[in-house]
């Protein structure tokens, strides 16, 4: 009975485990509302966005992802093809609120344009290889 | 020399710029980045009716525990024209966000414990019925006094269309035998131009934001209310500086026969990012 006990209490915290590792990197992605995933950049004909985003994204952003969004440490790339194939509008609503329980700050201190002037930089990024 | 050697390693370390507003005394619900430790100066200068002109500094070490929490100490200073110059104390708080997603109005949790004293002018907060008085008299005098308390706050917050609009509720107690004081704080701020530069510029309108604060104290326990206690309201403006500097300048006017006529505040601040993890960084 005990050992019964025991192996329960293993498999649920195997499969509470599981959950919480495949809830981490991709988590943000199923919580975007059908509302703010089909937002489309308002800047997306403005050339000008990529080169303000990059500054945008230096100012604030390459101390974690580095200087060319490859990771830095733990802190993930952002050259994959997660970033690459996500919606503007599913980047928007993770800038605006991040994600807090993976490290993630919230950037709605940013004015919106700001984020959509990131949003076009992040989409001009090269995939890295193998990602 | 040593001192300088300690700023120079931190400019050439690496840096961020934070998302930060320009309030001296209010709070908002963006918190420091994880990893980011923030070094901010922040000084309140005034002048008592009748007598000298007082300094009171903060050195603040705001570090990003988390990306919901976040830890800070500030050492105070106090100096009066004419006078001495002391340490205030220390005070070490810690702030939370319960909601990890952004909502029209954002809640934040705040504690802080301080050890400081009497002669401590720093001015981070106005609770209860504190007055213009208590800026006068003698340092060596009021450094005798001694306060051990205890600070909540609520902090409320939100962010609309380049807008930040802040609201703060401080109660606060003495750990002696003292009812707890009350006070609130209320900002709101924008940035001159809200979408960013193409290059990078020191002048250009998105570096700067300006806004406005209102604070003051709302009495104690036993006698609550707006009466007998201080206010003041005045604009800020902070500027972004492209070395990762942020200086913030705020001119704030008594409304009351109780406030001082004017106290006025400079923070000067710098962002370390990642400070725990250069070597990591430096793969």
């Amino acid at each position: 009975m005990k050992a019964r006990s025991k192996m329960l209490a293993v498999a649920i915290l195997s499969v509470a485990g599981a959950a919480m590792a495949s809830d981490g990197q991709s988590d943000w992605l199923r919580k975007v509302g059908e509302k703010e995933r089909v937002r489309v950049n308002p800047l997306a004909g403005d050339d000008s966005a990529v080169a303000a985003g990059a500054q945008v994204f230096g100012q604030h952003c390459a101390s974690c992802h580095g200087a060319e969004a490859d990771g830095k440490g733990r802190r993930p790339s952002l050259r994959t093809a997660r970033v690459h194939d996500a919606s503007d509008g599913e980047l928007q609503w993770l800038l605006r609120n991040g994600s807090l329980g993976h490290g993630m700050p919230a950037w709605s201190g940013l004015p919106e344009v700001q984020r959509w002037q990131l949003v076009r930089y992040l989409h001009s990024l090269p995939l890295a290889e193998g990602k | 020399m040593r001192m300088m050697a300690i700023a120079l390693f931190l400019l050439a370390w690496g840096a961020c710029e934070a998302q930060e507003v320009p309030y001296f005394v209010t709070y908002s619900h963006h918190m420091e980045e994880p990893g980011s430790l923030e070094i901010e100066s922040k000084t309140a200068t005034g002048r008592p009716v009748g007598d000298n002109r007082f300094f009171g500094n903060s050195v603040e070490l705001e570090y990003g525990t988390t990306a919901w929490w976040t830890s800070e100490v500030y050492f105070d200073f106090t100096g009066t024209k004419g006078d001495s110059t002391v340490f205030g104390g220390f005070r070490l708080e810690n702030r939370v966000r319960p909601l990890w997603r952004e909502h029209w109005i954002n809640p934040v949790l705040y504690a802080e414990f301080e050890d400081i004293n009497g002669a401590n002018k720093s001015v981070l907060e106005v609770v209860g019925h504190d007055g213009g008085s208590d800026f006068a008299g003698p340092i060596a005098e009021a450094t005798q006094e001694k306060k051990r308390e205890v600070e909540l706050k609520l902090i409320l917050s939100s962010d609309a269309k380049g807008w930040n609009f802040s609201e703060n509720l401080i109660f606060e107690k003495n750990l002696t035998n003292s009812p707890w004081e009350f006070g609130y704080a209320l900002a709101a701020s924008r940035p001159l131009r809200l979408r960013a530069s193409t290059g990078r510029c020191m002048f250009c309108a998105d570096k700067f934001a300006l806004g406005a604060e209102l604070y003051g104290g709302l009495g104690d326990r036993h006698t609550p209310g707006l009466h007998d206690t201080s206010h003041y309201a005045g604009p800020v403006i902070g500027w972004q500086l492209p070395s990762n500097m942020r200086v913030s300048f705020e001119q704030g006017f008594g409304l009351n026969d109780y406030s001082l006529d004017h106290i006025v505040r400079v923070g000067v601040a710098y962002e370390v990012g990642q400070v725990f993890h250069r070597r990591e960084d430096r793969r």
